[in-house]
């Protein structure tokens, strides 16, 4: 039984197939590699570069190399001694000839606000210091008295670390090294990735009950007529992102066609106009507009494929036309819903331009922070951070998915 | 050993020397300067770059972008700077400063005012920084419909906060900067005590607390277009906005508009150079010709942002297309700056990212 | 065969009156008429009674129109004109649900995400059937297809012909008195569709249940039905058993359609008694007059190629006799498929059983045919 097969002239099987298949398995490999290579520099990679941010945080260490050699041995139960403040003169003498002074502090500033300033102002003034230097520094800025800047310093001296992540969801470490809430007022980040994923779910619903029909329409018609309908619905593809989300402004702002329309008719009265747009609702309005084409296209390559006869087999079998549907019909669409609520559900968590223009104060999602962080204040850490957290929401769905529906029915058109 | 490094260097000249001659019309003689784009820039085109290219002969590529300094970080980390001035806001241009995003700028090239006056003294306070030399002043004021109001007019920044007394829908940019002083101002803190209130946790409340009192009726706004653009449709009744965008829906598109200069929070745009810029040396000559008193006062002709010389504002002349008189529409005419509050660009580089945080969760709940 | 037609004469006496407690036809088209545009009607006036028990047929082209009338019955298309009766009820206005008709449809239309027991439990549960019932029917249902083990299967895990069985196991489980079949059998290959054909026939018998099947394949209808109404053009061609559709075709197109046939066309030149004389390009033909419209007329010869005598030795039984040129000999096993040329035709064909007696017979030579006048039938143009 367990004799090797061989060919006919005593060759092993296996490796006369191998050999005969070598070819052909040569030319899949190339086929694919250009993609491979496109998608490893284009996605890959900048994916695991931006993971990489996330946690790593060379600076402290790479330019105050002298303070966190001290106070490694630092106990932080006060304020360190003379011996310290000597090794931060230096770095901060050093740091500031070679211009690198401003990033260390923009990086403590991040994670202590004002830090900024302490390190900057310091700076200058450490070089025509002569020791001792503690107390010139503690004269200099009262924050370096502080067990709290220190700790700062210590928890920022290696170079991989958490903070990011922590602050991505609203927490920090306390002086002592316990992991708190940051102070209520404060507190962004979670709320933000709940109404995140909130906003998602109500535009993926929507555009669920808005495309099914429309879906079930298009497959239902003649090729003929169903033709134009895509087209309508394929209308929105074709226009600018930017031109569509102005056209809601327009129609949605309250002083715009909609509200005008019902003060006009007299539904609503000219005092009552109702604020439609630069909110929640209105991100939701304008989102699930833009992508319904993401809902409806996959529907309806699925119901294409479900033959008329199931219904008409449901109903001689005695069941109301109602009941056919919501028992035959609607079971065999569900590759498609899947598809479509997970299609629309990843693009709304990361949608970005949309609540940025027609958000207004509370219709603002993760993303725009994310733009934010990496536009403006350029923390680019906390921006990988958070994108790393949405990021393994997005794996966490797909594993949901797949559990629930296989990924192997995902039918996207 | 010697031989090789004779060569390479050698070549190395030569090279030079050759890409001197051959490459001179797409380096030395040509510049790229990057700024914000519509009447901004067309302001900057007028009055810098086409003088500065009859002078000089270099050609200025003009570039627009969207302000921060995202683009600039990933030039100067990817190591391929291709801008070489950029006109950025004040903390921008220290943090881009304290980044090592920008070339150090040496403040003697700068020419002295027409009556001898050093640089150093003719700019306004803090208008040339390390890495920066500021070229404007631009200040975020508030703006009404006059068609709106038919009894009392708005006129001071408690107005804007009294819903009672001036109902209607107010526009705000979304960001705490100019917000926070505006709704301190309003609260009665005197503008020059605004920062040190602001300073102290308590301070940082009362202003949450003045902003909430009008919250419910904010429109927020984001781009400098917004703000005028919703004024006209009637969006709202009055908005905090940039003056120059003000000034430019009422000489150019006459819209029936005014502005309130009390408590206007004001700033300065500035031009920096991009470290390893591909053009340093023009890229310097180039700051030094555009912020001298003439051509600071030329730039006021075009657009409605102050010149940062103290020389430059008797030299301002009429609106180059609207024939109005520039001078009474600038931040810095002494009648609109009796209550000016100075952005403190210090504060905000240490406070931004906290104060951020605090604003976006106090919009959200 | 002859007890086919046995049992095929009984059930239309059966139709015709001969039972006497039930004898209203289950299913009565009244003057149907259907049309989907308005400007060409698909079903032209029909009328047809379907009697209970019976096996009737629906046989004829694409777009003949016997699927219209199907949907028509099932209530999926409402008629245009006219009224369907069931059980002497008028149901056009009835919704399919409410028919109690069962249904196999042409791909089974199984339930994909349900297993084969769900699908033949779901007419009884929405019929609201108490539990223990609804599994008893669904057993005995699979025990009639010979499926007993397979209920926790999906449908796709099933072969071809165990689908079919599902599906007309599904159609019958709620115990319907009319069962609709739309091409069951079209999508099996021929050996199982030859052993389906059975199976369905066998199952019909066995219940009593009246069907009414739609198909194209003639050798099917010929195989399964009491009664077959030939389909063409929107009109019901002809509606008989199989043997009478078969051996005394009405019309050109029945016989044309049902079984092979020689069609040759000439002139009436005379009219005699039973019989015309018929002028085929110049070769005198005698025929049975079936469907002409007398002398005159242009008329189509029909002839089944088995009823044809090659060269024949008692040449007086047949009235006609006519020489004939072999074209082509196709070897067909139990049987040599013979075209020749006769009566300036050449694409007559003969079957000639493969006995000894006719290795003689070479592509090139010439032959005698003989037919008689009975066996040719004169039918319309």
């Amino acid at each position: 039984m367990s004799e090797q097969l061989t060919t006919v002239d005593g060759r092993p099987l296996k490796a006369a197939l191998a050999s005969a298949e070598r070819s052909k398995r040569i030319r899949a490999v190339l086929l694919v590699m250009p993609l491979f290579i496109f998608i490893f520099f284009s996605f890959l990679y900048p994916i695991a570069l931006m993971l990489y941010r996330s946690v790593e945080n060379p600076l402290i260490a790479q330019h105050m190399p002298e303070t966190v050699a001290v106070l490694e041995d630092w106990d932080g139960n006060e304020v360190p001694g003379e011996e310290a403040f000597a090794a931060l003169a230096k770095d901060l003498v050093v740091a500031r000839e070679s211009r690198e002074i401003g990033k260390v502090a923009t990086r403590l500033n991040f994670e202590t606000p004002g830090l900024r300033s302490v390190i900057t102002g310091s700076a200058r003034s450490a070089g025509k210091w002569e020791p001792p230097y503690k107390e010139k520094f503690i004269d200099r800025r009262k924050e370096w008295g502080e067990l709290a800047t220190w700790a700062t310093i210590k928890r920022l001296s290696p170079t991989i670390t958490s903070v990011n992540y922590l602050a991505a969801v609203d927490r920090q470490y306390s002086v002592d090294g316990e992991i708190q809430m940051i102070g209520e007022d404060y507190q962004i980040y979670v709320d933000l990735f709940l109404r995140t994923l909130w906003m998602s779910v109500v535009v993926t619903v929507s555009c669920l009950i808005l495309g099914f029909p429309i879906a079930y329409m298009l497959a239902s018609l003649p090729l003929r007529h169903s033709n134009l309908l895509m087209i309508l619905v394929l209308l929105p593809f074709w226009t600018s992102l930017l031109v569509r989300t102005t056209s809601w402004i327009v129609l949605l702002q309250t002083q715009g066609v909609l509200n005008d329309i019902m003060v006009w008719t007299g539904i609503i009265d000219d005092a009552q106009r109702i604020q439609l747009i630069f909110n929640a609702q209105g991100t939701v309005i304008a989102m699930t507009q833009i992508l319904l084409p993401f809902m409806v296209l996959p529907l309806y390559s699925v119901m294409k494929t479900i033959p008329p006869s199931y219904l008409r087999a449901a109903e001689s079998l005695g069941a109301h036309r109602f009941l056919a549907f919501w028992r035959i019909y609607v079971p065999n669409t569900l590759p498609g819903v899947g598809a479509g609520c997970l299609l629309v559900f990843i693009l709304a968590i990361g949608y970005y331009i949309t609540p940025a223009l027609v958000g207004g104060q509370d219709g603002q999602m993760i993303s725009n922070m994310i733009a934010f962080h990496m536009q403006k204040s350029l923390n680019w850490g906390l921006a990988a951070a958070l994108g790393g957290i949405l990021l393994v929401g997005v794996i966490i769905l797909y594993w949901l998915y797949n559990k629930l529906v296989g990924i192997d029915r995902l039918k996207l058109g | 050993m010697i031989n090789k490094l004779k060569l390479t260097t050698f070549a190395a000249a030569g090279v030079i020397a050759f890409g001197a001659m051959a490459a001179a019309p797409a380096n030395a003689d040509s510049l790229t300067v990057v700024s914000w784009g519509g009447a901004y820039t067309k302001s900057q085109v007028e009055a810098y770059h086409k003088p500065f290219t009859k002078k000089t002969g270099t050609e200025i590529l003009s570039e627009n972008y969207s302000g921060g300094l995202a683009e600039i970080k990933a030039q100067v980390e990817a190591g391929s700077v291709k801008w070489d001035v950029v006109d950025v806001e004040l903390s921008d241009a220290v943090r881009g400063c304290d980044e090592g995003l920008l070339e150090p700028i040496d403040a003697s090239i700068l020419p002295p005012a027409p009556d001898g006056t050093p640089a150093s003294k003719d700019f306004i306070d803090g208008a040339i920084t390390d890495c920066a030399v500021a070229s404007i002043v631009w200040s975020t004021i508030y703006s009404y419909d006059k068609s709106k109001f038919s009894g009392d007019k708005p006129s001071t920044i408690a107005d804007f906060f009294d819903l009672k007394k001036f109902p209607g829908k107010r526009g705000m940019r979304k960001t705490p900067k100019a917000n926070l002083e505006m709704a301190l101002a309003a609260d009665g803190v005197p503008t020059s005590e605004i920062y040190d209130v602001l300073a102290t946790d308590a301070g940082v409340d009362r202003a949450f607390k003045k902003l909430d009192s009008i919250k419910d009726s904010v429109v927020w706004w984001e781009a400098g277009a917004q703000p005028p653009q919703l004024l006209a449709d009637g969006e709202v009744a009055m908005t905090t906005a940039y003056n120059g965008r003000i000034f430019n829906a009422i000489a150019t598109e006459n819209k029936p508009f005014d502005i309130v200069w009390d408590a206007q929070v004001f700033d300065t745009d500035l031009f920096v150079v991009v470290k390893g810029a591909p053009n340093k040396k023009a890229a310097m000559d180039f700051i030094a010709f555009a912020t001298d008193t003439q051509r600071l006062a030329d730039q006021a002709a075009w657009i409605s942002y102050g010149p940062a010389r103290k020389s430059s504002a008797p030299l301002i002349g009429k609106h180059a297309e609207a024939g109005i008189e520039m001078g009474p529409h600038m931040p810095t005419a002494p009648e609109n700056f009796k209550t000016a509050i100075q952005n403190d660009f210090e504060f905000w580089a240490d406070r931004q990212d906290e104060l951020n945080n605090r604003f976006n969760s106090w919009l959200a709940n | 065969m002859i007890a086919r037609i046995r049992a095929a004469h009984r059930v239309t006496g059966m139709a015709q009156g001969g039972m006497t407690e039930n004898n209203d036809p289950l299913v009565r088209f009244e003057s149907v008429q259907k049309s989907y545009d308005g400007e060409t009607l698909v079903v032209k006036d029909l009328n047809l009674d379907v009697a209970r028990g019976e096996f009737l047929t629906m046989l004829g082209p694409s777009g003949s129109g016997k699927t219209t009338c199907l949907m028509m019955l099932a209530g999926f298309e409402p008629a245009t004109h006219g009224e369907i009766y069931l059980d002497n009820a008028p149901i056009n206005n009835v919704p399919p649900h409410k028919r109690g008709i069962g249904m196999v449809f042409q791909n089974y239309a199984l339930f994909p995400h349900m297993t084969v027991a769900e699908n033949l439990a779901f007419p009884l549960e929405v019929r609201k059937a108490p539990k223990s019932e609804i599994e008893a029917r669904v057993k005995k249902a699979l025990d009639m297809v010979q499926l007993g083990t397979f209920g926790n299967r999906r449908p796709a895990q099933l072969s071809g012909g165990q689908q079919q069985r599902v599906a007309v196991a599904r159609a019958l489980v709620f115990d319907p008195v009319l069962v609709l079949m739309d091409e069951p059998l079209g999508a099996l290959d021929k050996q199982l569709r030859e052993q389906m054909q059975y199976e369905i026939k066998h199952i019909h018998e066995n219940l009593g249940v009246t069907v009414v099947y739609v198909t194209h394949d003639q050798s099917e209808a010929l195989t399964m039905s009491n009664r077959v109404a030939v389909f063409n053009d929107g009109v019901i061609q002809q509606l008989a058993p199989p043997d009478v559709l078969y051996e005394r075709p009405d019309n050109a197109f029945v016989a044309q359609f049902i079984g092979e046939n020689n069609t040759l066309v000439g002139d009436i030149k005379e009219v005699n008694g039973d019989n015309v004389t018929v002028d085929v390009n110049g070769s005198i033909i005698t025929a049975l007059n079936v469907n002409t419209e007398g002398v005159g007329s242009k008329t189509t010869l029909s002839i089944r190629p088995e009823r044809v005598a090659v060269n024949p030795s008692n040449e007086g039984d047949y009235q006609n006799v006519f020489k004939a040129k072999v074209e082509e000999l196709i070897y067909l096993g139990d049987h040599i498929r013979t075209r020749a040329s006769v009566c300036g035709d050449d694409e007559f064909v003969v079957k000639i059983a493969n006995a000894s007696a006719l290795a003689a017979i070479n592509e090139g030579t010439e032959v005698t045919f003989g037919w008689k006048a009975e066996d040719c039938r004169a039918l319309d143009a």
